[in-house]
């Protein structure tokens, strides 16, 4: 095989080449028969994680001191309003208003109450407000897509904000990202720190993304798609989707595929 | 009760710096404070190249080795230590944080800082820790379990009121991680 362009800018590849590499490593992993829960780290589709991957074997300490604990956040760190995606400019920004909400859980289903979610997306353009997204779609003035808040006693967070559209990098040639909004979390101990990303139901991108195929088991994959929720739709105003989080950490014991996983980078 | 599966992760992707930065985010003390120190490093990909666009976390006691539970990381007063700390790499890699040095949370083991890193093409947040250098480290009953190849990895160096800690994502002297 000729040597895999990792450039972020290369798009080296094609689509159908992408998908083969993809089938392939599918393909592997129902062979083995070794259920994974989580993300691969080294996925070689997605063309940047080959050289950011942790190729070693991961230690496994019982966290200790500070990492039982998590930062305290609360309203002096968050203004209720930064959970409202859609009021930042002199107007309405243009796309499918929208409330996502829903719960974060420990592995456990205990709430976890008090703590930061943060989340960032591209605009109904797919665009992004960063100046390395310079692909031709328009910015929207009245909207950053930037947003706070913090879980409530039950673990419940809630944003207003604007369904995103999907948008092109350079993976490969005519690589398209699913719509998708990006989320930050943190838990009740440092070890749950989880960044992700929340898809929308049925997006035909889906089978053609490795990033979201990086995620290499299908049902796993499936927690990370959000579900339209008529109740959370609210009358001529906005449509609604439902979506929770399960946080792990290390004080929980790991499963059994993660290690495996983990001895198969070694 | 059954376990509930995880969330799995994705890449923090390189268009976090409308979201994640904020004012104050790498100066959990005003730097030039007495008593603030210069936490920095840079994050290397598997080649040795910089990466110019992850994101780095700290979180650590107080320099006595006690928790802090305050909040304001987010909105710094200028005065309330609260433990935590982000900061982007630059266009060379580098990440600084102006901090204090923690302090032993316990007997017998050495401090350190707690550090999450995110990146572009990195699917999972990586976890490692920052181990200050001196006699607790020496003896420290994790350090000393960890392969000696490979603690290398998990100190800092300390001279004056810098203490630096690079990164490497991959290769021969990968950082080690600490998985789930």
């Amino acid at each position: 095989m000729s040597k895999i362009n990792t450039n972020p800018d290369a798009a080296a590849n094609t689509q159908a080449e992408i998908n083969a590499e993809m089938a392939e490593v599918s393909r592997a992993y129902e062979a083995a028969g070794v259920v994974e829960t989580q993300t691969r780290l080294n996925y070689p589709p997605y063309r940047s994680s080959i050289l950011r991957s942790p190729t070693k074997s991961m230690l496994h300490p019982d966290p200790e001191g500070i990492e039982v604990y998590s930062p305290v956040f609360g309203h002096r760190d968050v203004d209720p309003l930064e959970s409202n995606l859609t009021i930042v400019g002199n107007g309405d920004p243009l796309g499918e208003k929208m409330v996502v909400t829903g719960r974060v859980t420990d592995g456990e289903g205990r709430p976890v109450r008090n703590q930061l979610v943060e989340i960032w997306q591209a605009n109904s353009a797919g665009r992004y407000v960063h100046k390395r997204d310079q692909h031709p779609a328009p910015l929207d003035p009245n909207f950053t897509g930037v947003g706070r808040c913090i879980t409530d006693d039950e673990g419940n967070y809630r944003f207003t904000t604007i369904k995103p559209g999907p948008y092109p990098w350079r993976n490969h040639a005519n690589a398209w990202r699913p719509a998708h909004i990006h989320f930050s979390l943190f838990g009740t101990d440092f070890t749950q720190r989880l960044v992700t990303q929340m898809y929308f139901p049925g997006d035909p991108l889906f089978a053609l993304d490795p990033i979201f195929q990086s995620i290499v088991d299908p049902a796993a994959r499936e927690r990370l798609v959000a579900t339209y929720d008529h109740d959370v739709t609210i009358p001529e105003v906005s449509t609604g989707y439902r979506w929770d989080i399960v946080l792990t950490g290390d004080r929980s014991t790991p499963l059994e595929a993660d290690i495996e996983k983990d001895e198969e980078h070694a | 009760m059954s376990k509930l599966a995880p969330t799995p992760a994705q890449t923090v992707g390189p268009f976090f710096h409308y979201a994640l930065p904020y004012d104050g985010d790498r100066d959990l003390i005003a730097p030039g404070t007495p008593g603030a120190v210069q936490f920095s490093g840079v994050v290397y990909d598997g080649t040795g190249a910089p990466v110019p666009d992850a994101l780095v976390e700290i979180w650590q006691p107080d320099t006595e080795g006690n928790v802090v539970q305050e909040h304001g990381s987010l909105r710094r007063d200028g005065y309330t230590f609260t433990g935590f700390g982000r900061a982007s790499t630059d266009r060379t890699g580098k990440f600084v944080f102006s901090t204090l040095r923690p302090g032993s949370m316990a007997e017998g083991r050495a401090p350190y800082f707690a550090v999450a890193v995110f990146a572009r093409g990195l699917l999972n947040r990586c976890l490692t820790r920052a181990y200050l250098p001196g006699e607790l480290a020496e003896n420290d009953a994790f350090l000393t379990s960890v392969p000696a190849e490979r603690r290398h990895t998990l100190m800092a160096t300390e001279e004056g009121n810098r203490i630096v800690f690079d990164i490497r994502l991959q290769g021969e002297d990968e950082t080690v991680f600490f998985g789930q």
